[in-house]
């Protein structure tokens, strides 16, 4: 796997900051601020972010597929570090067992990946990364600077409160969220299976009820002998 | 230097900002339309990352954690109906190539 430009500027800032955590380690307060948790942040983060730009920037477009896989399963880390437990198991039960095997499903299902030349082009990279670029440069500058009042954290098992507010204050978008899924579901199957029936009844036609069946004639013993 | 060790609001924001734009990259640069649905999910789940801290560090209550619930809810249905359409394009057009398909009909 080619790794990009990008994939470098990430890796060179984790290195940055691990060298400048050893740099200022030589403060005995600094490293008792170094604790677990902002380890396994960095380490989740880097992840994320690491696959996010394979995802955006790979050639072979399975390999942006597995890396979609790994930025899933580092933002459902991220969230059990949030607090957020039930938010984290649903995204890993969702998105990594369900959705990432959809997308599989479609990227394995189409013909075009068999030349990894052009599975998975890109184009106006030029506008593209730039453009991208200064919008994060944006984003980082407001939201880093933005003076937000931190509250303390609630505790850890999140379930019954969740499950409280979906049943009082958001239960019609609870019930119209079931109403979305039955409908994607009966939307999904009809618009596969509407494709599927038009190219079977174009490529194979059925065979006259007169005429001899091809394949039982093919297994006598006498039409063997001919071939 | 206490800023980077002392993991707040702020970092998991520009995560989510990072992850932000690799998906915003994948959008408007991919040709594939199966990678352009993934550049889609990455701008969601950066979505839903940002509900689930701000709803950690700023709100204090479980409402950014539904509404991250609700979005990985709308993901899932998005990416059932889209792949679907998909499938249906690579069936007539013989690619999933968007410089492909660009008429509504064969």
């Amino acid at each position: 796997m080619r790794l990009s430009a990008l994939h470098y500027v990430v890796i060179a800032l984790l290195l940055l900051v691990v060298v400048l955590a050893v740099g200022a380690g030589l403060s005995k307060d600094f490293i008792a601020r170094i604790n677990a948790a902002t380890v396994v942040f960095y380490l989740l983060g880097g992840l994320a972010t690491f696959c996010a730009i394979t995802v955006a920037f790979s050639r072979n477009i399975l390999h942006s597929a597995f890396a979609l896989m790994g930025t899933l399963a580092g933002v459902a880390g991220l969230y059990f570090m949030l607090g957020a437990d039930f938010v984290g198991v649903v995204q890993l039960l969702v998105y990594v067992g369900g959705i990432m095997v959809l997308i599989l499903f479609a990227v394995l299902l189409t013909r075009d990946i068999t030349d990894i030349k052009i599975s998975n082009l890109s184009v106006s990279l030029i506008g593209g990364v730039p453009a991208g670029l200064l919008l994060l440069g944006i984003m980082v500058r407001v939201l880093v600077g933005a003076p937000f009042k931190t509250t303390a954290a609630i505790a850890a098992p999140t379930v019954g409160r969740i499950g409280d507010s979906l049943l009082r204050e958001y239960l019609l978008p609870f019930e119209v969220a079931s109403v979305i899924l039955l409908m994607a579901l009966v939307g999904g199957m009809v618009i596969a299976r509407r494709a599927v029936k038009e190219e079977a009844g174009e490529g194979v036609p059925l065979p006259h009820p007169g005429a001899p069946h091809p394949g039982r004639e093919d297994r006598h013993p006498s039409s063997e002998a001919n071939t | 230097m206490t800023a980077l060790v002392s993991v707040g609001l702020p970092h998991y924001l520009v995560v989510a900002a990072l992850l932000f734009m690799a998906g915003l990259i994948t959008v408007a640069t991919r040709r594939n339309a199966v990678a352009i649905l993934m550049g889609v999910e990455l701008i969601l789940n950066a979505a839903s990352l940002n509900f689930v801290a701000f709803s950690r560090f700023v709100h204090g209550g479980v409402a950014g954690q539904v509404f991250s619930l609700f979005i990985i809810l709308l993901a899932a249905a998005e990416a059932c109906i889209a792949l679907a359409i998909v499938l249906s394009i690579f069936r007539n057009f013989k690619s999933v190539d968007v410089f492909n398909t660009t008429t509504l009909r064969e």
